[in-house]
């Protein structure tokens, strides 16, 4: 594997304690790389032990269905923070994605289209039109110069307050003929497992491939551990920028795709803290915050941590559900604080 | 109070690197040491170890006869010991009393002294020479008023020993002059000066003594008045400067040079500049600090801003925006700043070293074997000494450069430029660079070394270029080179041509 999981140094030989000569440098355990699974195992045994219903395959495939929408938006915003940027406006970006497809697809329904039709052409709009938002954003980074936090906390407040506009501070609701085509897309299943569940592996697998097996993976970790040496080693910074931001966009748009069946409909708190549930999955996957090393398989890992707990504090009465955020909020901060030591 | 300063067997590591090897000698009260040693011979990290930045692994360090261990600069500072480092350390955003006062601000009940301050400022401004605004912004000075006021905040600390880390790197010659006079006086006030430069026409000036330090180690000293440049010079490099320098080919006949540049502008550091580079050349490039020579380099690569001027590669007119389409029409760039735009510390050899040709490695996925091959022929190549599975911080400076130097090759470049390339390196690493640039040459790639170690250039180079103030102003051949030439060009003394 390439990509370099264990925490980075930046302090002279401060990395490998056996540095130079024959001494091969001792590969300590290192909490950081393998704790997010270690912290699923205890509280998949934790939750077993409470509630005789979470370890049942339908309460898993709830759980994991559940968390494919985060995770996979989760997948394209490491690459972001890997690359040493950011992105607050994904849960907005998905609301906007959701009703402006969901307008589009009740337009085009009222033509002489299939309803197969019609759904698959919303399906490549909200795709294309995440791809086109994450563009922008990129662009305004990369040639506008603007600080990445910048940018996408004006966007945040845009795409919702937009899509809040087009639904009339309601709701707007899919046309019931194309809910039971689109339907499926959500609640159907393959082989026993759900859809959103294929969808969110397959997208596990193509980020992990791109991460550590493609130039482009190297290029974003090369760019988050220092841009500027980046820069002098004739990578195009600013194209590789731009792309991670667009296929961020194109993991929302994926991640709206598989959202819109399931209530069929968008509405001013559609996708409310996506951004920060995105977010904290990353981190608790355990990629430095900084940028420059990261990994897929922990923040999927992280993400399925992060629903775990909602989901065993709702079937169990031992912390209140209403404490769900709190108890993220410890987690988060746990792993921080484990990776302080990074300079 | 008088400052006796020994140091006993000093060792310092950082992480498995050893800069300093047991360092033995003192520092006599009220007399101007001159710290002798190239590049990465440890000086810099034991002055910092006398200031206090930084704790010695082993051995001890006295002050007065009295072993002291220092918590951090501040307690140095205490003890009237102060290091003015080479980047100087001011807050550009702040006033010039404001920076003197940083840390030790004067108040009165919960509320700063301003008036307080300003009028201990100027006096201690006027007693060192500065004539400008106490209440100005330290980022509209130049670099020699900034380190006025450096010494005038030491004074303020009342220094008894004051370390200064190649002063005169940025200063004019008449600049130089009001800093000479300076340190006298500040001798004749019985403080200790510690001086570090590499330019031994000034160490001979100014210093009563000089002491010699070489790959982490304490090698000779003797009264400046009893010892010669040339002595100096060898005992720096430890051995007869010949046997340094691999003997020089010269460059290959060819009809049209491999490198033509007209009359580049990098706008605010380098004005008209033109120059040939022929296949097989070393071409050197020497000059203050601040003449321009990096950033004109950075501007040939579309770093910075570039008007005007052309640029041909072998016969063909290129236009390079940036580094890639450098890199694409067969010019590479390493730059002096090894940490901060040349290597990537924190991640692995092969990492660094294949990421300039990934698509190389690339089938369509990355392959991990062929990536490795070429770590390993590198290793062979370049000597590189270190663990191949660590990442590139925990190699010695030395084998740090050759890496970088490796994966500046890779794209197998015509043209290399190589910035400061023996930065921070031991003396036998620094003789392996030496051999592999005439290597590289002989090879009929054309090598451009910029360089503010004179003895390098002079050894190493065809020709060499100084640029003075954005221009370049002279072009030494090898027959000529010497350190005097080179610096009367540098600073505009020169007179003959």
């Amino acid at each position: 594997m390439p990509s370099a999981p264990t925490p980075v140094t930046d302090t002279p030989g401060g990395a490998a304690a056996g540095g130079t000569g024959a001494r091969r440098p001792v590969r300590r355990f290192d909490p950081l790389l393998y704790g997010p699974f270690i912290g699923l195992l205890l509280l998949l045994a934790v939750g077993t032990a409470l509630n005789p219903d979470f370890a049942t395959w339908d309460n898993w495939m709830n759980v994991l269905t559940r968390t494919a929408f985060i995770g996979i938006i989760a997948i394209g915003m490491c690459f972001v923070i890997i690359s040493g940027g950011i992105d607050l406006s994904v849960g907005s970006m998905a609301a906007l994605i959701a009703g402006a497809t969901i307008l589009m697809m009740n337009a085009l329904s009222g033509l002489l289209l299939s309803s197969v039709a019609v759904v698959a052409l919303g399906m490549l709009f909200a795709v294309a039109l995440g791809g086109g938002f994450g563009l922008a954003h990129g662009y305004l980074i990369t040639r506008g110069q603007i600080e990445p936090f910048i940018v996408t906390l004006g966007t945040l407040g845009i795409f919702r307050a937009v899509l809040t506009w087009l639904a009339d501070g309601g709701a707007i609701t899919l046309d019931m003929t194309l809910s039971d085509v689109y339907g499926p897309v959500y609640y159907g299943s393959l082989l026993g497992i759900p859809i959103p569940v294929w969808i969110f592996a397959l997208a596990a697998l193509a980020g992990g491939l791109l991460l550590n097996r493609t130039a482009f993976g190297r290029y974003v970790q090369a760019i988050g551990s220092n841009e500027q040496v980046a820069r002098f080693a004739a990578v195009d910074v600013d194209r590789v920028k731009l792309l991670t931001y667009g296929l961020l966009g194109v993991c929302v748009g994926v991640a709206t795709v598989l959202y819109v069946p399931r209530l069929g409909s968008a509405s001013p708190t559609t996708g409310l803290l996506w951004e920060l549930e995105a977010i904290a999955a990353v981190i608790v996957g355990g990629t430095s915050f900084k940028g420059g090393a990261g990994r897929i398989a922990g923040t999927v890992v992280g993400a399925i941590l992060l629903s775990v707990i909602s989901n065993i504090l709702n079937l169990t009465s031992v912390i209140s559900v209403y404490l769900n955020a709190a108890v993220q909020g410890c987690v988060i901060i746990a792993v921080a604080f484990l990776q302080r030591r990074r300079p | 109070m008088s400052l006796h300063v020994a140091f006993d067997g000093i060792t310092k590591e950082f992480g498995a690197v050893r800069v300093l090897h047991g360092v033995s000698f003192d520092l006599q009260p009220g007399r101007v040491h001159g710290l002798l040693g190239e590049n990465g011979a440890g000086k810099s990290t034991l002055m910092k170890i006398l200031a206090g930045y930084h704790a010695p692994t082993t051995g001890t360090l006295s002050i007065g006869g009295e072993p002291v261990r220092l918590a951090g600069s501040r307690a140095a500072e205490e003890r009237g010991i102060v290091l003015i480092h080479q980047e100087l350390n001011l807050a550009d955003d702040l006033t010039v009393t404001q920076n003197m006062f940083l840390g030790h601000e004067l108040r009165r009940g919960w509320l700063l002294d301003e008036r307080a301050m300003r009028e201990r400022a100027a006096h201690a401004l006027a007693q060192v020479g500065f004539d400008g605004d106490p209440d100005g912004k330290v980022g509209d000075l130049i670099v020699a008023e900034k380190q006025l006021v450096e010494i005038a905040k030491a004074q303020l600390r009342n220094a008894r020993l004051l370390i200064m880390d190649e002063p005169t790197a940025s200063l004019t010659p008449s600049e130089c002059e009001r800093l000479f006079g300076l340190i006298d006086r500040l001798r004749r006030d019985g403080v200790t000066v510690v001086y570090i430069s590499h330019k031994l026409d000034e160490v001979e000036r100014i210093t009563d003594e000089v002491i010699v330090m070489r790959d982490g180690r304490f090698v000779a000293r003797a009264p400046t008045a009893e010892t010669s440049r040339q002595r100096m010079a060898t005992l720096m490099v430890g051995r007869e400067l010949t046997d340094m320098f691999p003997d020089r080919q010269p460059p290959q006949p060819s009809a049209r040079p491999l490198l033509s540049v007209r009359d580049v502008t990098v706008p605010g550091w380098a004005e008209n500049v033109s120059f040939d580079l022929q296949p097989g050349e070393i071409l050197g490039f020497a000059g203050l600090v601040g003449a321009g020579r990096t950033e004109l380099f950075e501007g040939l690569l579309g770093l910075r801003p570039r008007s005007g001027g052309g640029i041909e590669i072998d016969g063909r007119t290129v236009r390079l925006r940036n580094p890639r389409e450098a890199m694409r029409n067969g010019l590479t760039y390493l730059s002096e700043d090894r940490k901060g735009k040349g290597l990537h510390v924190g991640m692995r050899l092969r990492d660094n070293l294949t990421l300039m040709t990934l698509p190389r490695h690339a089938r369509p996925l990355l392959s991990s074997r062929s990536e490795t091959d070429a770590l390993d022929r590198a290793v062979a190549d370049f000597g590189i000494r270190g663990d191949p599975q660590g990442v590139a911080a925990s190699l010695s400076g030395g084998n740090q450069q050759k890496l970088a130097i490796a994966k500046f090759l890779q794209p197998d470049p015509r043209v290399f430029v190589l910035d400061e390339p023996t930065r921070g390196v031991d003396v036998g690493a620094k003789r392996d660079i030496y051999f592999l640039i005439a290597r590289l040459a002989a090879q009929g790639r054309g090598v451009i070394v910029i360089s503010s170690e004179l003895i390098e250039l002079i050894g190493l180079c065809h020709r060499v270029i100084v640029m003075r103030g954005r221009r370049a102003v002279a072009t030494v051949p090898a027959e000529r080179l010497s350190e005097e030439e080179l610096i009367a060009h540098a600073i505009g003394t020169h007179t003959r041509h």
